[in-house]
């Protein structure tokens, strides 16, 4: 796989490849930040989670968790798991990153998520010329969307009922549909591939019989990667 | 506009867990010569995750199984169908909402 010619990416090219997933982040981020304002966050600590945590799910339910005045302990235990599945992603993106520092492989991964994962796994096959920059400019525009939306959710989040009424939520399933859809298309390996997909489907519905649907993914999402491995010459 | 000391831990260790599963892979595998069936692994991993995503966001609200009278899955079908024909991200993403609004309108 990968092209022949070594393609140049660019800081900017990053950020106009992570402008399909702005509509998910600025939803998801918009509601997050709802539920932190009405966890008492104040706007300063809600941009303190956005820029250091910067993970959805995990944001979710720390609100929650502060709002039900949990332990901090538990709450940093909880998000932990929650965000087990970036080591997952990390470890796939780590051959495209290969002739880059630590240090610089440190950043790029620091503001990895399911979304920059997903479309940097479709875009990068390892050959371009500063992969680096165009990551730093698809995590960049990602996580100041991400920021933005978060203080506008607890800005404005009072004045708008029932979100879901617009279908926003729907961004990001779309977004993964979509990814999916163009790295089977692109790759044309039709039988593994389904074989992948119907393992990481049907084993998340078995999975979550029993875990949360953190865990749920993530045992799913290494079983099918397994099916896929074994079943490559 | 204020922080207080509870959340600044809280902060700080939620930071510190987040950052560990992110960073850590591409700090070390990427300086590793991997063996062939860790390769091959890690070359399906990005379809499994997006594909169990997906499921997760079909089949469940987050925590708990989708109700059977929530229509909502049905969206699945159109986006999917729509990325298969434009394999246009944006497309999808603005198909998927669409689909997602019309179906809460409907119900």
């Amino acid at each position: 796989m990968g092209s022949q010619t070594a393609e140049t990416l660019s800081f900017r090219q990053g950020a106009i490849d992570c402008v399909p997933t702005l509509l998910g982040y600025l939803s998801i981020g918009f509601a997050a930040g709802v539920i932190e304002a009405t966890a008492g966050m104040s706007l300063l600590e809600i941009g303190l989670l956005s820029l250091f945590v910067y993970a959805g799910s995990a944001q979710f339910i720390t609100a929650g968790m502060v709002m039900a005045g949990a332990p901090i302990a538990s709450i940093v235990a909880t998000v932990f798991i929650v965000n087990l599945r970036h080591l997952l992603m990390s470890a796939a993106l780590a051959p495209k990153f290969a002739a880059y520092t630590p240090l610089k492989n440190f950043l790029i991964g620091a503001q990895l998520t399911d979304e920059t994962f997903g479309v940097a796994s479709g875009r990068l096959t390892g050959g371009e010329r500063h992969a680096d920059r165009w990551m730093f400019g698809l995590n960049v525009t990602a996580q100041a969307n991400w920021i933005i939306a978060n203080l506008l959710g607890a800005l404005l989040g009072g004045w708008i009922a029932d979100p879901g009424r617009y279908g926003l939520h729907y961004a990001l399933p779309a977004m993964f549909i979509g990814l999916a859809a163009m790295v089977v298309t692109q790759r044309k390996q039709y039988k593994r591939d389904l074989l992948v997909i119907g393992c990481a489907a049907g084993g998340f519905a078995l999975a979550f019989l029993w875990l949360p649907g953190h865990l749920a993914v993530m045992a799913a999402a290494v079983l099918a990667a397994i099916a896929g491995a074994v079943t490559e010459r | 506009m204020s922080v207080s000391r509870e959340f600044l831990w809280m902060l700080i260790g939620s930071a510190i867990v987040t950052l560990i599963p992110r960073t850590l892979p591409l700090v070390l595998i990427s300086r590793m010569k991997l063996p062939g069936y860790a390769m091959k692994f890690l070359k399906h991993v990005p379809l499994a995750v997006m594909t169990a995503l997906v499921a997760q966001s079909v089949l469940t609200d987050g925590e708990s199984w989708r109700s059977p009278d929530n229509p909502e899955w049905l969206a699945f079908f159109p986006t999917l169908a729509v990325a298969l024909l434009t394999r246009s991200l944006l497309l999808t993403v603005l198909a998927g909402v669409g689909c997602a609004a019309l179906l809460a309108w409907l119900a």
